[in-house]
């Protein structure tokens, strides 16, 4: 049996604890906050095929998205506020419905149910009136990240795993070969384990620094806007083609195109802007305003609804925009598992998956289905350095 | 753009009471810059100076009405004064009051901050968006009640003591004529005796702490005569109306089925455990229950303003000698540097004046009211002491009291989340369990959920949104920029 230090109680971490433990590993968590107290509590929880273009991160999505289900069998669709709501992504003008047609159509080929929509009122029916029509992606879903990622460490602890909140990872313990043999806490304790999962989300890059095996994972704001809670008015997440084209950009401005979603709780939430602003805090009003402009273009009733709260948060993104999953090939022992962009919430249990694959050599996952990802893999970077 | 024809670099004070009244009128004194002074509430004075609503004959609505006021506020001299100053600055084109205007945020921009504010001016439905340049800030921002949740709190007719003021300085006695004050700290000897000279039958004054605990206060207390004699005054009221006060007992439910109609108080054991074999039940038709007030820090930790704790440990903004924030172009006065009452507000607003037209440290007036400040501070550090939230304040709590009303999520979800899931702060409780996720957000049951996680992990809750505004309101600020 190997012992597992898992850096990071975010979602992607708790997925990982979730996995590994259950394919039989000593698991130890190891968080400087609590669990979720970073990005995972600052997001949406949209887990989306419908926003992905085929490839490495689709397959993860259409992975995960199965891997969700299970977490949902497992521990209870009510328990993660786990909803298979679907998606549909709106265009304003013929254009933008071409360009979300043919997007839609190398989806499908890649697997995914996209279905076309004459009138997205039909389906909507607060959305305003003359939009040129759209895209149903039935698989789309949506979860409670904070709920979900307590969830799931607390049923890895229930197998045995260990939560160690407060814990800030300071430094790797390596032996005379080079190996990852355990990682030190600010508080001087050494804990030792077989492998080291780097899961610290925006702060990847420090982690992995900290352990030997640097990967470049920058941080990419954004704010979501939420509303006073309403009787149901939005059923799927609604969301504009023009997010289609923000979500793989890689321009350094500022991003938005809204995606407007209602909650459990009766709020509806609309998100989110995307900047590369570096760990910039101040709320940015035009940004907010922006966001608010778009929701009410979409659904006008939202004009009278009130905002309660804005939040923010720092996406942590590669500079390839996919994340970074695998064995780092000059840390013996490490493990990184970071970098999930807008999408860690969805993507995070099919990446536990994946890292207990690399972890235990084998686990879950058939050689064949854990090879998709070789695009994943830290050697990307190094090759690069 | 609205108020275009304000200019656009004076000073920007957020909050109308005693504060930013003060330093209002000490800038337009001292100082050639133009002054503007925002408040959500439909008139200047705060909280504290709050005025009934004019009679509906009346030919001046703003005029200051003494004899609705009796006993309720200190120092109206105060407040005519201050206010007559502003008014004065405003005929003379030099400053603007701007009521009905809550301010939902501040940012920093080229030169200051911009100050965004929601104009309810024209009511529901109608509400603008307004922005103002200001070369300084000034956070005036007060307090708010703090309210801890107990067995029953929700029913209709308990209140915060707060609260309970609030509706007599309105001018609204239609209470019932039973009215039971718990909680602890000197103010809710002025609302006792405040209901019961309007006739309200007080069934006790039940305050958790003991006086004894005052007599480690001396110093604090000598160097404020003043204090003193006020709080003589309400007693003497108390005493003549027979009024019970109690000390070292606290209010543990309410009981009623439509609205309140009885409690039960109890004493408190030398650890400030609730004593069950002294249980009392006493018919009411009202209650307020305060537990003093939480500064209200939206806009200081949106802005990044560097915090401090006082005496009891509760965050507030921390300034230095002349009120200035850590952040360069705000001031802070008032309840926002740490709850201590009117006197000190006053004095800590027009020190930040002075701070902002450049005085010198060096004179007379300066010297004067930092040393008012500094003896006002020790007395309000002695209150926090002498007024701690007593240890066993949640024993009574059940496990389906509610503790946030906005969501309804009881005491036995919040204990669940903190003793199983290993929640240690409010935002995490939040997360777990959507309290504080409401209507409030938290302003009600911040504190509660605090103590219960543990209490005071010193870092407040982030606001970036410090009162609900209108999406269409934030959207056609965008349009107007297009
Ligand atoms: C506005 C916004 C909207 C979003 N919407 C969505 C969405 O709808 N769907 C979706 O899938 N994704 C969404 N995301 C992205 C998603 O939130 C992230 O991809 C995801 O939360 C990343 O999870 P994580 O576990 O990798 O990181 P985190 O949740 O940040 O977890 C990392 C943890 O590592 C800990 N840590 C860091 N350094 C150390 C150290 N030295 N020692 C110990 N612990 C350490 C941190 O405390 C933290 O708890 C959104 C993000 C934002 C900002």
């Amino acid at each position: 049996m190997s012992a597992v230090v898992v850096v990071g109680a975010g979602i992607v971490g708790a997925a990982c604890a979730h996995s590994l433990s259950a394919a039989g590993a000593e698991v130890i968590v190891l968080d400087r906050g609590s669990v979720a107290s970073g990005t995972t509590s600052r997001g949406e929880g949209n887990i989306l095929v419908s926003d992905k273009e085929p490839g490495a991160e689709l397959e993860l999505a259409r992975l995960s998205r199965d891997a969700w289900l299970e977490v949902g069998e497992e521990l209870g669709r009510e328990t993660l506020e786990l909803e298979e709501k679907g998606g549909v992504v709106v265009a304003a003008s013929p254009e933008a419905l071409d360009a979300l047609s043919s997007f839609a159509a190398a989806q499908r080929s890649a697997g995914v149910t996209a279905l076309d929509v004459a009138e997205p009122r039909e389906l909507e029916p607060h959305l305003r009136a003359g939009l040129a029509g759209g895209v149903l992606y039935p698989e789309d879903m949506q979860v409670q990240p904070v709920l979900a990622a307590a969830a799931m460490l607390e049923a890895a602890q229930r197998r045995g795993a260990r939560f160690v909140a407060g814990a800030d990872v300071v430094a790797g313990v390596r032996d005379a070969s080079g190996r990852l043999t355990g990682v030190r806490t600010s508080a001087g304790e050494v804990i030792g384990a077989d492998a080291v999962v780097n899961a610290a989300g925006t702060w990847g890059a420090q982690v992995s620094e900290r352990l030997g095996g640097p990967v470049p994972v920058l941080p990419r704001r954004g704010f979501i806007l939420v509303t006073e809670p309403l009787p149901p008015m939005v059923r799927h997440k609604v969301y504009s083609a023009d997010y289609v084209a923000n979500v793989s950009s890689s321009e350094a401005g500022l991003e938005t195109s809204c995606v407007v979603e209602g909650t459990r709780g009766g709020t509806i939430l609309i998100g989110a802007s995307r900047e590369r602003v570096g760990f910039d805090t101040t709320l940015d009003v035009d940004v907010v305003s922006t966001l608010a402009s778009q929701a009410t273009a979409l659904f006008p009733f939202l004009e009278r609804v009130n905002l309660l709260r804005v939040y923010r948060g720092f996406r942590p993104y590669c500079p390839d925009h996919l994340p970074v999953i695998g064995p780092d090939p000059r840390v013996p022992g490490l493990f990184h598992a970071c970098g999930h962009e807008g999408a860690g919430i969805g993507l995070a249990p099919g990446t536990g998956r994946l890292i207990a694959h690399h972890v235990l050599g084998g686990g879950p996952l058939a050689p064949e289905v854990a090879a998709r990802f070789t695009a994943l893999l830290p050697d990307r970077f190094v090759q690069e350095a | 753009m609205p108020l275009s024809d304000l200019p656009p670099d004076g000073v920007v004070i957020v909050g109308a009471g005693p504060a930013g009244l003060a330093c209002a009128a000490t800038l337009l004194d001292q100082g050639d810059t133009f002054v503007t002074v925002l408040d959500a509430g439909s008139g200047a004075g705060g909280q504290y100076w709050r005025q009934p609503a004019p009679p509906a004959d009346s030919s001046d609505p703003g005029a200051l009405r003494p004899d609705a006021m009796r006993g309720l506020h200190h120092d109206l001299g105060t407040f005519a004064e201050l206010r007559s100053r502003l008014e004065a600055g405003q005929a003379a084109g030099r400053a603007s009051l701007l009521t009905d205007h809550h301010v939902w945020t501040v940012v920093a921009a080229e030169g200051g901050h911009v100050v965004h504010a929601v104009d309810r001016s024209g009511g529901p439905g109608r509400e603008r968006a307004v922005e103002l340049r200001a070369r300084h800030l000034v956070i005036a921002t007060g307090a708010h009640d703090r309210s801890l949740p107990f067995p029953g709190w929700d029913l209709p007719g308990v209140l915060t003591a707060g609260g309970l003021q609030a509706l007599l300085k309105a001018g609204d006695v239609a209470l019932g004529p039973r009215v039971a004050v718990g909680g602890t700290g000197p103010f809710l000897l002025p609302v006792a005796a405040g209901l019961a000279d309007r006739g309200a039958t007080v069934v006790g004054v039940f305050e958790a702490n003991s006086p004894t605990r005052w007599l480690r206060e001396l110093r604090a207390v000598a160097a404020n005569r003043t204090k003193l004699a006020e709080g003589a005054g309400y007693a003497a009221t108390l005493l003549r109306r027979r009024v019970p006060v109690r000390t070292r007992t606290m209010i543990v439910e309410a009981h009623g089925r439509e609205r309140v109609e009885a409690v039960t108080v109890a004493r408190l054991d030398a650890s400030g455990h609730p004593r069950r074999d002294t249980h009392r039940r006493i018919e009411v038709d009202a209650v307020g229950v305060g537990w003093g007030f939480s500064p209200q820090l939206d806009l200081a930790v949106t802005l990044g303003c560097a915090l401090t704790a006082d005496a009891s440990g509760t965050p507030v903004v921390q300034v230095d000698e002349w009120q200035r924030t850590s952040r360069s172009g705000v001031s802070a006065a008032g309840e926002a540097c740490g709850v201590g009452g009117a006197a000190l507000a006053v004095a800590e607003g027009r020190l930040a004046a002075r701070g902002i037209v450049g005085a010198s440290a060096s004179d007379a007036e300066t010297a004067g009211l930092r040393e008012e400040v500094a003896r006002l501070r020790a007395f309000a550090a002695a209150m926090h002491r002498a007024h701690p939230v007593p240890a066993g304040w949640a024993d009574a709590l059940r496990s389906e009291t509610v503790v946030c009303r906005c969501e309804e999520v009881s005491a036995g979800t919040v204990r669940h989340a903190i003793a199983e899931r290993g929640a240690t702060d409010a935002r995490q409780v939040k997360q777990l369990t959507r309290a504080g996720m409401g209507w409030c957000q938290g302003r009600v049951c911040g504190h509660a959920v605090e103590l219960l996680a543990g209490g005071g992990s010193g870092s407040p809750a982030e606001r970036l949104v410090s009162t609900p505004l209108p999406l269409g309101v934030l959207a056609s600020r965008k349009s107007r920029a297009m």
